[in-house]
């Protein structure tokens, strides 16, 4: 037996790939963007979270004297009303904290779903293909070949605006980006060994999706989640803003930038808050998914 | 002598077609081409050939990881291709496989316990603190420490993670186990252990093996019939001694001349005889 050893051999493997030796947290701890995103993120959810609190006013309520007040910090403005008071008299400040909370609620509530949906699908079209395949990825393109606008105006005009069909026409739109990224993935991994490994372990083949592909496709959906959240704010926002969305007087920032637009010349500072809290929240999402990007797939970092 | 013949298979072809483009005329593969051998239980039988010479093709099939054109495997006295479904299932943890990377072929998520649970949860009842004693068994069985079982597959070596693959396709007790290239992408200084191990629980536990390789001289000191496989076509089949000592095909002789450091070899062969 001995002297198998001495035996030459033509191929040789590939070494084992680089470890990811640093742990989530101490990576998150060197790098400036996650960092950045991070605290961004979690100064719009405070704000949602603990919006009641925080708030002075009532963000419907209306005062005369508050129409039009300037910020405190300029001339005639007074740290009654921070962020200075609208066309009808309400506090901008409250009104762009309460307005976080809607951001937030319609951000987790349609990716959620949108997530959901769109994996499983995806999942089940990457592992079956065949008709299955080609049934779910032509409801993604004909999906595709649609406006997202336009489709979000069917559904309006269906349903009627409001905070459901808001959910509804941005799930909707949505769900395709995460059925076509899960898809690919899953494709790549169906013909890995470790999934014939299970076949010929008579481990079924939903069982194999749920334990093998999925949790291998998750880096790849949260960074395309965290993306999508910002997406979602800032569609919110345009939804609101043409009226489609949340309706007055329930404070979203699309709704507030709507109504502040007849102002812009005289009183910028009505769209200037809310305007300000949708870059905040998109651009802190953005650093943080590009951070999480970086961090499942270090190849992609100097692109 | 009919009772000792675990797999038969007969006919076997597998033809792939090559869509050579959008107007031309799609072309056939031939990857299996009527291939017949047997395999007795206990037995180690090795398929060797060039890359592209249909061998993995045919241990898929035996695998039921890939459907054959045409032909039939008889496995254990059961026609092995009609199973379907359930009945399947139960029946795949009787053949088992090893594959060539022990880097695709272990989950890299999974926890060494889990992995080893796989094929416990679907042939035993074994559940919580059983099953891992179990695991714990199977770990110290291809000599590694059981101690180990909390750690992930990067934690290993090459050679450790295939001793794990190995481990993993034992849980079931199958009765034949198929190998495919199995020491080819590990280093020079495991391979020998590796086959080394296979060789040993094989004789310990009866098991049948198809050992499949493009390594004349591996398949010479583990297996006892080997079948040399050119383009799909199994040129002979024997006794392993019988086919690399007195080949009687010439494609089998050229295989065998293509063997680096074969006649230094087969001097020093000559010098102990």
């Amino acid at each position: 037996m001995t002297d198998i050893a001495t035996i030459p051999i033509g191929t040789q493997g590939t070494e084992p790939a680089a470890k990811q030796e640093r742990s989530f947290l101490s990576s998150l701890g060197r790098s400036a963007k996650g960092l950045t995103g991070l605290f961004l993120i979690m100064l719009v959810v405070a704000c949602a979270l603990f919006a009641r609190q925080i708030v002075p006013y009532d963000h419907a309520q209306q005062v005369i004297e508050w129409r039009y007040a300037p910020t405190a910090w300029q001339a005639g403005g007074s740290t009654r009303n921070l962020l200075g008071g609208d066309n009808m008299g309400r506090d901008i400040f409250s009104r762009t904290i309460m307005g976080a909370q809607i951001s937030v609620q319609v951000a987790l509530i349609v990716v959620s779903i949108a997530l959901v949906i769109g994996s499983v699908l995806g999942a089940l079209a990457g592992y079956f293909g065949g008709w299955i395949d080609t049934l779910i990825m032509r409801a993604v393109d004909f999906q595709l070949a649609f406006p997202f606008l336009l489709l979000a105006l069917i559904f309006m005009a269906v349903l009627g605006p409001g905070f459901a069909t808001l959910v509804m026409a941005l799930s909707f739109a949505l769900w395709i980006n995460f059925a076509r990224i899960v898809r690919s993935e899953t494709m790549r991994i169906r013909k890995l060994d470790y999934v014939d490994a299970a076949i010929t372990m008579g481990v079924s083949q939903l069982r194999i999706i749920a334990t093998h592909v999925l949790p291998n496709v998750l880096p790849a959906v949260l960074v395309m989640a965290t993306l999508d959240i910002a997406l979602v704010i800032i569609s919110e926002a345009s939804l609101s803003f043409l009226g489609l969305g949340v309706q007055p007087p329930t404070a979203s920032w699309g709704v507030m930038i709507a109504e502040g637009r007849d102002f812009l010349y005289d009183q910028p500072w009505i769209v200037i808050a809310p305007g300000i809290a949708v870059l905040i929240s998109s651009v802190g999402i953005n650093l943080f998914g590009d951070f999480l990007r970086d961090y499942f797939d270090p190849r992609l970092e100097r692109m | 002598m009919a009772d000792d013949i675990l797999l038969e298979v007969k006919g076997l072809i597998r033809s792939f077609a090559l869509s050579a483009g959008f107007f031309a005329k799609p072309r056939q593969l031939i990857a299996v081409n009527n291939v017949n051998f047997q395999i007795s239980r206990g037995e180690a039988f090795g398929l060797v050939g060039e890359s592209g010479s249909g061998k993995s093709t045919i241990g898929r099939i035996i695998a039921r990881l890939s459907q054959p054109s045409a032909g039939s495997v008889t496995f254990d006295g059961t026609d092995w291709l009609a199973l379907k479904g359930k009945a399947l299932r139960e029946k795949r943890r009787d053949v088992q496989m090893i594959f060539q990377s022990p880097y695709a072929s272990l989950d890299p998520r999974w926890r060494v316990r889990d992995l080893l649970a796989e094929p416990l949860k679907s042939y035993t009842d074994l559940t919580g603190s059983a099953l891992t004693s179990r695991a714990a068994e199977l770990m110290e069985q291809v000599g590694l420490h059981s101690g180990w079982i909390n750690r992930f597959p990067h934690q290993f070596s090459g050679g450790q993670r295939q001793r794990i693959a190995i481990a993993r396709a034992l849980a079931s007790k199958p009765k034949l186990l198929i190998a495919d290239e199995p020491v080819s992408a590990l280093d020079v200084s495991s391979q020998a252990q590796i086959l080394q191990l296979l060789r040993s629980i094989c004789t310990e536990q009866g098991l049948a093996m198809l050992f499949i390789s493009h390594d004349l001289s591996v398949v010479d000191h583990l297996c006892q019939r080997v079948g040399v496989l050119n383009h799909g076509i199994l040129e002979e089949v024997g006794p392993t001694g019988q086919i690399f000592r007195n080949p009687q095909s010439s494609y089998t002789r050229r295989l065998i001349e293509a063997v680096p450091g074969k006649k230094r070899r087969a001097a020093e062969g000559a010098m102990h005889a």
